[in-house]
C-alpha cells in the first residue's frame, strides 16, 4: 500500500505517495529525477550515494523514502548558488578531485557534513570523515586537497 | 535491491510501539536506524509483513548523568555517543567503541539499540557493555525490566529481549579517578566489523589491579568476558610483563567455541585475541 510523504529537498517541499519499501535513493533519482546522487554498491559500503539529512551524511541507499518523511534533504543538485560553485565542488575542479567522477557527489556530501562541524580539518580529520566513501579510481589525496581547497575558501 | 513488500507504521510513543507490537506479533520488526535491518531486507534474508519506526520517537536519545550511572536512550545513535561530553569524561569505554563503528554515515543513523537488540557477533558495543557492566531496560506492555548485561546475549543474533519487548534504555556506571577504559579492534578490511575486538576496564588500587574487566567480541558467537586474562591481572602491577603474561592468556577457555570463516581461521581469532588483549591494556597502563 502507498503511503503519502512530505520532505524539503534542496529547500523544495515535494509530497508524493510511495511504496514502503522504496529506498530513498530510488525516490530522488527516479521519482523526482535528481540523478546526482549515485548508486554504486547498493550495499552501504562505497558512499556513492551520500546526501544529507536534517544536516547529517547519511547513505541513502539505506534508508527506505518513508523514513524520511518531514525530514529535510541535501543533494548534491542543492549546493551550486545561482550558478556558482560551492566552494567544495570548485575545489574538486581545481584540485583534480575526480577522475571518472561516480563518487564524486558522495565524496562532497560526506565533506559537507565535515566542515559544517569543523571548518579548518586537518589531513587526518578529512580522511576520518570521508572513510565510508569508496573512489576507484583511487583518487583519494587529490580529494584530501579539494577539500582543503574548500576549507580554506570558506573561512577566507 | 529492494525489500520483499511491507507495510510501515511509524511509532510516536514507546507505548504506541508497544501496541502496534503486541497487534502484529511474529509478522512485526522494529526499525530504529536500519543499518542491520535494511542490508538484511534488502537481501530478504528478513521479510517481515509490517515495520516498526522508533527511530523518530521523542525521548529515546538522550544521554542523561543519573549521578550512579549515565543512562543512554537506546534510539541513541552511534555518533552522538562518539561525541558526548558526558560519557567522555564518565565513561569513555562507550565513546570509544562508538568512535569505530562503521564510518561517518553509519555513525548517523545506526544506533546503540538496534544495535545491542540485533547482537550481531561481531558489533562493537557487545564488548563495550559487558566491560562496562551495564545495564539494560527492556519496555514490555507489562512494564520495564531490567536486565543484567552478562545475561543479555544469548547467541548468535539471539538476545534475552522477548519479542515484544523495546530495549529502552542502556545504563552505564560511572568510573572512578583511578579507572582507565579502553577499546581496540582489528576492522575487518572490508566490512570494518569486528574481526576481534577488545574493551577493557581497569582499577587501580596502591599501584595494582583492584579490578579488571575484559571482553571479546568478534570471537565467538556472542561477546563475553575472559576470566582467565582478568585473574591473571587481579592484584598486579600493571606493567608490560603482566600484561604480556595475562594477555597471552586470551581465548583460552575450553568451552569457548571460536568462530571460524574465509577471512580468519580459528587460530588467527585466538591468536588476535592475545594481541588486542595486550594492546588494548597497554593503551590502558599508558593512560595511568
Ligand atoms: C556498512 C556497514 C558497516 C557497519 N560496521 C559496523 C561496525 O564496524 N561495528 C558495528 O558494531 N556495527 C557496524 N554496523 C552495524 C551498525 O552499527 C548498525 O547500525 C547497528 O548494528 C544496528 O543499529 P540500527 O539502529 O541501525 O538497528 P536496525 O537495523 O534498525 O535494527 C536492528 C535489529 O534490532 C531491532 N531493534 C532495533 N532497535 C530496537 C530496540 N530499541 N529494541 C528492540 N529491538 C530493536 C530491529 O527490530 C532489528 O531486528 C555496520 C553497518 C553497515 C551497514
Ligand atoms: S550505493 Fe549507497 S553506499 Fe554504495
Ligand atoms: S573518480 Fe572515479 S570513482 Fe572516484
Amino acid at each position: 500500500m502507498e503511503i503519502p510523504i512530505k520532505v524539503t529537498v534542496n529547500g523544495e517541499v515535494y509530497e508524493h505517495r510511495v511504496e514502503p519499501r522504496m529506498l530513498l535513493v530510488t525516490f530522488l533519482r527516479e521519482v523526482l529525477g535528481l540523478t546526482g546522487t549515485h548508486v554504486g554498491c547498493d550495499t552501504s559500503s562505497c558512499g556513492a550515494c551520500t546526501i544529507l539529512m536534517d544536516g547529517k551524511a547519511v547513505k541513502s541507499c539505506t534508508l527506505l523514502a518513508v523514513q524520511a518523511d518531514g525530514a529535510e534533504l541535501l543533494t548534491m543538485e542543492g549546493l551550486a548558488r545561482n550558478g556558482e560553485l560551492h566552494p567544495i565542488q570548485e575545489g574538486f575542479w581545481r584540485e583534480h578531485g575526480l577522475q571518472c567522477g561516480f563518487c564524486t557527489p558522495g565524496m562532497i556530501m560526506a565533506a559537507y557534513q565535515l566542515l559544517e562541524e569543523n571548518a579548518s580539518p586537518d589531513e587526518k580529520e578529512i580522511r576520518r570523515a570521508l572513510e565510508g566513501n569508496y573512489c576507484r579510481c583511487t583518487g583519494y589525496h587529490n580529494i584530501v586537497k579539494s577539500v582543503q581547497y574548500a576549507a580554506k575558501k570558506i573561512n577566507r | 535491491m529492494y525489500p520483499a513488500p511491507f507495510e510501515y507504521h511509524r511509532a510516536r510513543s514507546v507505548d504506541e510501539a508497544l501496541s502496534l507490537l503486541s497487534q502484529y506479533g511474529e509478522a512485526a520488526k522494529l526499525i530504529a536506524g536500519g543499518h542491520s535491518l535494511l542490508p538484511m531486507m534488502k537481501l530478504r534474508l528478513a521479510t517481515p509483513a509490517h515495520v516498526i519506526d522508533i527511530r523518530t520517537i521523542q525521548g529515546l536519545q538522550y544521554i542523561e548523568d543519573r549521578g550512579d550511572y549515565i543512562a543512554i536512550g537506546a534510539g541513541t545513535p552511534h555518533a552522538m555517543i562518539e561525541q558526548s561530553e558526558l560519557l567522555r569524561a564518565k565513561m569513555p569505554l562507550l565513546s570509544q567503541a562508538a568512535a569505530v563503528i562503521g564510518d561517518p554515515q553509519i555513525r548517523n543513523m545506526g544506533t546503540i539499540g538496534g544495535s545491542l537488540a540485533h547482537a550481531d557477533p561481531a558489533a562493537d558495543y557487545p564488548a563495550a557493555v559487558l566491560a562496562a557492566e551495564a545495564q539494560l531496560v527492556a519496555t514490555g506492555e507489562s512494564g520495564e525490566r531490567v536486565i543484567p548485561v552478562e545475561e543479555f546475549f544469548v547467541d548468535l543474533f539471539q538476545t534475552d529481549l522477548d519479542e515484544r519487548e523495546i530495549l529502552t534504555e542502556i545504563r552505564v556506571p560511572a568510573i572512578s579517578e583511578n579507572t582507565r577504559c579502553a577499546y581496540r579492534k582489528f576492522p575487518h578490511p572490508a566490512s570494518r566489523f569486528a574481526v576481534v575486538g577488545c574493551a577493557a576496564v581497569v582499577t587501580m588500587e596502591n599501584n595494582r589491579c583492584s579490578d579488571v574487566r575484559i571482553a571479546f567480541t568478534g570471537v565467538a558467537s556472542t561477546a563475553f568476558r575472559d576470566t582467565g586474562v582478568e585473574d591473571a591481572l587481579k592484584a598486579q602491577p600493571l606493567t608490560s610483563q603482566s600484561i604480556e603474561k595475562a594477555a597471552a592468556l586470551a581465548a583460552e577457555n575450553d568451552e569457548l567455541e571460536i568462530m571460524e570463516d574465509h577471512f580468519a581461521t580459528e587460530d588467527y581469532r585466538r591468536h588476535l585475541a592475545k594481541v588486542f588483549a595486550r594492546r588494548t591494556l597497554n593503551q590502558i597502563a599508558s593512560a595511568f
